[in-house]
């Protein structure tokens, strides 16, 4: 017989978890005292929950598999909730474990007590409050599983603090049974001839892609489709990076902060096929004026994804990994046609790149990017936060063997400098950049400890036109240049701030730095700041 | 459009708590509920009659599927299915006026279950349309209070709804 406490830090061991992110407190504490003991477990502590959220997000989007996080009962369950709806809306599989109050405290209203199986409801997948500990390794087992199948997310295990430290026998599940969650990951056969029929009948076809592709790990068979016919391809935001940034069949991002080739293809091709991609707002405005104007092939793992945004002609749900490789077969065997034309029509509308002026004492975010993006290792892992820093980043870094992430759903500030911490736990090798802006870095910059701490070498670059650079443009645009709370005065000297955290750090205010501050980002061997000046009217497209 | 969904859910606490978040949070409007356990200990049946068009009824369906506890869910036209609901009414009435209810009560199909000197507890259990009808029948002796369980349905013919 073993502690509850011991057995769930075994569940940890047996699944593969390496490393854990948290932020310990009383109820969670017979946990901790397991963790302590664990030689194959190493637990990253972070500065606040939310961050740890965030940590794991970026760890399990590089590493594929469920990435866990750690908090105690109440304010430390709470301050999850923002990263446990950040990773749902991404669909990121995480396995969230909180401590609760004793079992016969649960009700009473009894210090750092909150209901977060209740609170965090609308944004887990799944979430467990423990009520028996003989089912705690069923449970872990469940989570882990629930989490990183079908359409993948975070899964809440809530474990009051007398349940951590009853004394069970451990056993742990081999397998999963649960009656009423079955996922459909194979194509349905049927549909799968109706969507090689429809491109064949089609003259101008073109793939969305979205984050799903990285869910199904089908990068490679995704772009073996679309190469082998000569699709052209736009993504999503969450789809960056599923090919290449350069790639002759990528025509880039679409959305209201896209690119207008890629919205233009958009509103030209005659048949559009998107895999994994849930048809956001932001990434389609008309989606009904588009379905009434083409035909729709929607390739998703979630069926509640498919009709929900945008009506569909050709529904086919399943991994995407598998129904590529099924169309591949398919269509290999029966056509040869290719859309070569289509695809160089697009791309002889490709501009070159074209960089204004800034004023003096600043720099053009823009050629930042280009020159950043040109200098990057091909496997380089860009995080980018949320508001005008991720635009720039989405539209201007081409990512090549490396990724890029960010908050697409959520849109949580704050969310590159934990994320990136994660990233590089999980990818020593890659150089990992968190691109920010002054508004977001101050959402979490108290993680720059974090990194110091546990030596985690990741580059920030932060961006300062001490604005909350959107909403200021917002304001500009629809509010009569109204500029209100979007000026960030006060902000402290953040070339400063790495000092003294101990972390080197320079500031660029001019397009001539560029180039040298860039080699040295990539040259420096620890963690590197860099701030970077940039004119509080600069626009984000 | 009224539709009345069947879900079976694994009977575990906090199910009711997830369906009806998940109705709230995407905007969909409850008409009736009833839940009760089925013939197999671990699974419960609920019974939910809602409003809607036909794409929001698809939504609900997947959305519902989407809860790891739902094992099935389908949605019927008030067509297809057998419905009852018990409603038990507490009117107040004098002695002479007693036998009055109890003829309405026998055109009705109602029971009479309690009795005191001023009151009168009725039980009907039949569709919301006959129950409404018995409502309107009985106010006029004044009604103390009026309770009902919410609408249970069950498939006409030898489908079934099972795991």
């Amino acid at each position: 017989m073993i502690e509850t406490a011991e057995a769930m830090v075994k569940c940890l061991e047996l699944e593969g978890v390496k490393v854990v992110f948290g932020y310990p407190g009383a109820a969670i504490c017979p946990f901790y005292d397991y963790i302590y003991k664990s030689d194959k477990i190493r637990h990253i502590l972070v500065r606040q929950e939310q961050n740890g959220g965030h940590s794991a997000n970026g760890y399990a989007r590089v590493t594929g598999k469920p990435a866990v996080c750690i908090a105690t009962s109440g304010p430390g369950a709470t301050n999850l909730i923002t990263a446990i709806a950040t990773a749902y809306a991404d669909s990121i599989p995480l396995v969230v474990i909180t401590g609760q109050v004793n079992t016969d405290q649960i009700g009473r209203d009894v210090f750092q007590e909150a209901d977060i199986t209740g609170s965090a409801e609308p944004f887990v997948k799944h979430s467990y409050l423990v009520k028996d500990a003989t089912q705690l390794p069923r449970i872990m087992k469940e989570a882990f599983y629930i989490a990183g199948t079908g359409r993948n997310g975070p899964v809440l295990i809530d474990v009051p603090m007398d349940i951590q430290k009853v004394m069970i026998d451990f056993e742990y599940p081999e397998s999963v049974d649960i009656i009423s969650y079955n996922p459909t990951t194979k194509g349905n056969g049927l549909q799968i001839k109706r969507v090689v029929e429809a491109i064949q009948q089609s003259e101008k076809p073109l793939i969305c892609v979205g984050g799903g592709v990285f869910s199904a790990d089908a990068q490679a068979e995704f772009f073996k489709f679309a190469n082998t016919f000569d699709i052209p391809v736009v993504t999503t935001m969450m789809g960056i990076g599923a090919i290449k940034g350069d790639d002759k069949l990528n025509m880039g991002m679409i959305g209201t902060h896209g690119c207008k080739l890629a919205n233009q293809a958009m509103n030209e091709c005659d048949l559009l096929i998107l895999i994994g991609a849930r048809v956001g707002d932001r990434a389609v405005t008309q989606p009904t004026f588009l379905a009434e104007t083409r035909k729709i092939i929607h390739i998703d793992i979630d069926p509640a994804e498919i009709g929900k945004n945008m009506p569909v002609n050709i529904p086919l749900v399943g991994d995407a990994k598998k129904i590529l490789l099924k169309l591949l077969e398919t269509m290999e065997g029966s056509s040869s046609k290719k859309f070569t034309e289509w695809l160089n029509f697009l791309n002889d509308r490709k501009l070159p790149l074209e960089f204004a002026d800034t004023p003096k004492g600043t720099i053009n975010p823009k050629l930042f990017m280009k020159k950043l993006s040109d200098k990057a290792p091909s496997n380089t892992i860009i995080v980018a936060d949320v508001g005008q820093n991720q635009i720039w980043t989405a539209n201007g870094f081409k990512v090549k063997d490396g990724r890029f992430l960010t908050s697409c759903g959520m849109g949580t500030m704050g969310y590159s400098v934990p994320a990136s911490i994660g990233v590089k736990l999980a990818k020593p090798d890659s150089p990992v950049i968190a691109i920010c802006g002054d508004g977001s870095f101050q959402m979490s910059f108290m993680e720059l400890a974090t990194a110091v701490q546990h030596d985690v070498p990741i580059r920030v670059v932060v961006m300062v036109n001490n604005r909350l650079g959107m909403v200021c443009e917002l304001q500009n645009k629809q509010y009569e240049h109204r500029e209100m709370a979007v000026h960030l005065d006060g902000s402290p000297d953040f070339v400063k701030l790495a000092e003294a955290y101990g972390i080197p750090s320079m500031r660029v205010d001019d397009d001539s730095q560029i180039d040298d501050a860039i080699d040295r980002l990539f040259n420096e061997k620890g963690i590197f700041l860099l701030e970077c000046s940039v004119a509080p009217n600069e626009t984000t497209l | 459009m009224k539709k009345t969904l069947s879900i079976l859910v694994e009977n575990h606490a906090g199910v009711l708590s997830r369906i009806s978040g998940l109705f709230s949070r995407r905007g969909f409007n409850i008409d009736s509920l009833a839940v009760g356990i089925t013939d197999n200990p671990e699974i419960s049946r609920i019974t939910i009659v809602a409003d809607g068009d036909d794409y929001t009824f698809e939504q609900l369906e997947k959305q519902l599927n989407k809860l790891i506890e739902v094992i099935k869910v389908r949605s019927f036209n008030s067509s297809d299915i057998l419905q009852r609901e018990l409603l038990i009414a507490k009117i107040s009435i004098p002695a002479d006026k007693r036998s009055e209810v109890m003829t309405i009560a026998e055109i009705m199909g109602a029971r009479i279950i309690d009795i005191s000197l001023r009151t009168m507890t009725l039980q009907i259990c039949d569709t919301a349309m006959h129950l409404e009808r018995f409502e309107e029948l009985i106010r006029p002796y004044g009604i103390v209070e009026i309770v009902r369980t919410g609408m249970i349905a069950i498939e006409k013919g030898s489908n079934s709804l099972r795991v």
